[in-house]
């Protein structure tokens, strides 16, 4: 049924996301095609985190329909776990399990979900951390990393099962501004690579750089989206405008 | 494909979310059935194994007895008094003898290494005497000592007994939750200027006493069953009332009535400690997953 070399990867239609009375998100349309990076940008509180983990399946959403690789995911019967084994997801706080070495943390989901062997699991990490700068990371316990090291490492733990969509949840929210800068040049060069990714994230020259799509999110709805040369220097809504002025140094 | 800031109009579910409530609803009335006949095919199964067993009706005769079961019930009652009233000044004293001990083992002050010696040794040494020993010990020991101004009831020192051998074990339970409290938390509250007591008062003991409140439920049910060794030293308990009942009738149904009273006793006391641990996790962790 997955037709992903023709028609959009991932779909969004009309979704609805409500905590009791509190509206998170409202009529959330977005299109995501091979290879497109589309940027979520808006204050905190925007629903920009939600709507990703609404497309993780880590949350019910309340009406709408989400298709991924051709399938409505948001049907109740669908097999989460087989919708996630094909996205990865990278956290704000990294969310790397402490108990487990960097190199134990890239071959979990391999070995326990995808059912590569011991020895495959852990040449494809070890070539990953090796691409990213952390080949003699690979013995040591998440906690004894610098905060780079360890949203690096989190990254390679997503990539490791080699997912067709990437979900990055502000990943460089919690990191200094030195340490920004290694983890967006990973981002990049996955960009480069053709990944498939949907980020929300406050780096706006970065989201100039290597978006395709950006998407402004305030009070739960895309207010508008569009390229990054457009949106990001010539947006149609004042609210836009109103945001951007706060969040981008003066030109 | 963007829409305009719409006005707040009232949201009406699409039929897709409405087909979708439909399915979901389905799946949860497939689970709870599937549950249902779980739950009777096994219980229904233990059930017959037991009742067609060739020693059945002589085993429903001795123990699962009408007669004998309404016979020793007023005794049993009157004489369960005695183990709840035991347990419940026992758990007070054991809760702030233990979190005392718990806490003198964390002192680093060089004035205080006495008493964390003296807590070290406490533990150690408690808990490797099986309770009933201890029992045995205060019992009839500690009467034979003719100390002035102390109780000789063997009531009394049954539930000194008790108090010293589960304080060991509950202060080992609160040192898990104290040194589970991750050290950044240590960190912020010595940042803000509290002191070492200060900062184990209002920051680390709460959160570990909440953490570690199923094991510490686990322990209380253990004493309150343990009430029952205080018949060792004729102490005349509700375990002690059935064993004399069945003793002269030749029936161990009040062992069962017995059993029935823990039971009744422990389970909505495990039901309250599961909903005061929601309570604090529904508050306090909301969202974060």
């Amino acid at each position: 049924m997955s037709e992903s070399s023709d028609g959009p990867l991932l779909e969004v239609a009309d979704v609805r996301k409500t905590y009791g009375e509190r509206v998170v998100l409202a009529d959330v349309d977005l299109v995501v095609n091979p290879d497109d990076v589309v940027c979520l940008i808006g204050s905190s509180g925007s629903g920009k985190s939600t709507l990703l983990r609404c497309l993780n399946l880590l949350e019910d959403v309340d009406d709408g329909v989400i298709r991924f690789e051709g399938r409505e995911i948001s049907d109740p019967r669908v097999d989460r776990r087989a919708v996630r084994s094909r996205m990865g997801m990278v956290f704000q706080a990294y969310n790397l399990f402490p108990h487990l070495t960097v190199l134990e943390n890239c071959t979990l989901a391999p070995r326990r979900v995808h059912g590569v062997s011991r020895s495959d699991a852990e040449a494809r990490a070890r070539a990953l951390l090796e691409q990213f700068g952390l080949a003699d990371q690979a013995a040591k316990h998440p906690d004894r990393l610098s905060g780079g090291q360890q949203q690096r490492a989190a990254l390679v733990r997503a990539l490791c099962t080699s997912p067709t969509l990437l979900l990055l949840d502000e990943i460089t929210a919690a990191l200094d501004p030195e340490l920004v800068g290694e983890v967006l040049t990973i981002v990049r060069d996955l960009a480069e690579q053709g990944t498939t990714m949907v980020l929300a994230t406050h780096e706006m020259s970065f989201a100039r750089d290597v978006a395709t799509t950006v998407c402004f999110l305030h009070e739960g709805r895309i207010l508008e989206h569009g390229p990054p040369e457009q949106l990001l220097t010539d947006p149609r809504e004042a609210r836009t405008r109103q945001f951007l002025r706060r969040v981008l140094p003066p030109a | 494909m963007t829409q305009p800031p719409q006005a707040a109009t009232a949201w009406e579910p699409s039929t897709r979310e409405l087909e979708r409530r439909e399915i979901r609803r389905r799946l949860r009335l497939r689970s709870t059935l599937t549950a249902t006949v779980a739950v009777v095919v096994v219980f229904v199964g233990v059930g017959v194994l037991v009742v067609t067993s060739p020693g059945w009706p002589r085993v429903h005769e001795t123990f699962f007895n009408g007669h004998h079961a309404r016979a020793s019930l007023p005794g049993i009652w009157s004489a369960f008094w005695l183990n709840v009233k035991m347990f419940m000044v026992a758990e007070p004293l054991i809760l702030v003898l233990a979190l005392a001990i718990a806490i003198a083992r964390g002192a680093r002050s060089p004035w205080l290494v006495p008493v964390r010696l003296v807590a070290v040794v406490y533990t150690d040494l408690v808990r490797g005497i099986p309770t009933i020993l201890l029992v045995l010990l205060f019992g009839f020991g500690m009467p034979s000592l003719q100390l002035q101004g102390v109780p000789n009831s063997p009531i009394f020192w049954a539930t000194a007994a008790l108090v010293v051998s589960y304080s060991a074990y509950v202060a080992e339970v609160f040192r898990s939750g104290i040194e589970s409290i991750h050290p950044s938390q240590i960190a912020s509250a010595e940042a803000l200027g509290l002191g070492r007591g200060q900062t184990m008062r209002y920051v680390v003991v709460p959160q570990a006493v909440r953490r570690v409140v199923p094991p510490l439920l686990n322990d209380f049910v253990s004493l309150q069953k343990d009430t029952a060794l205080a018949s060792t030293i004729g102490v005349f308990e509700a375990v002690f009332v059935a064993q004399d009942y069945g003793n002269y009738n030749f029936n161990y149904t009040p062992y069962v009535v017995v059993a029935l009273f823990f039971v009744a006793l422990t389970i909505p006391l495990a039901r309250f400690t599961d909903w005061l641990g929601r309570r604090y996790s529904e508050r306090e962790r909301a969202g974060a997953r």
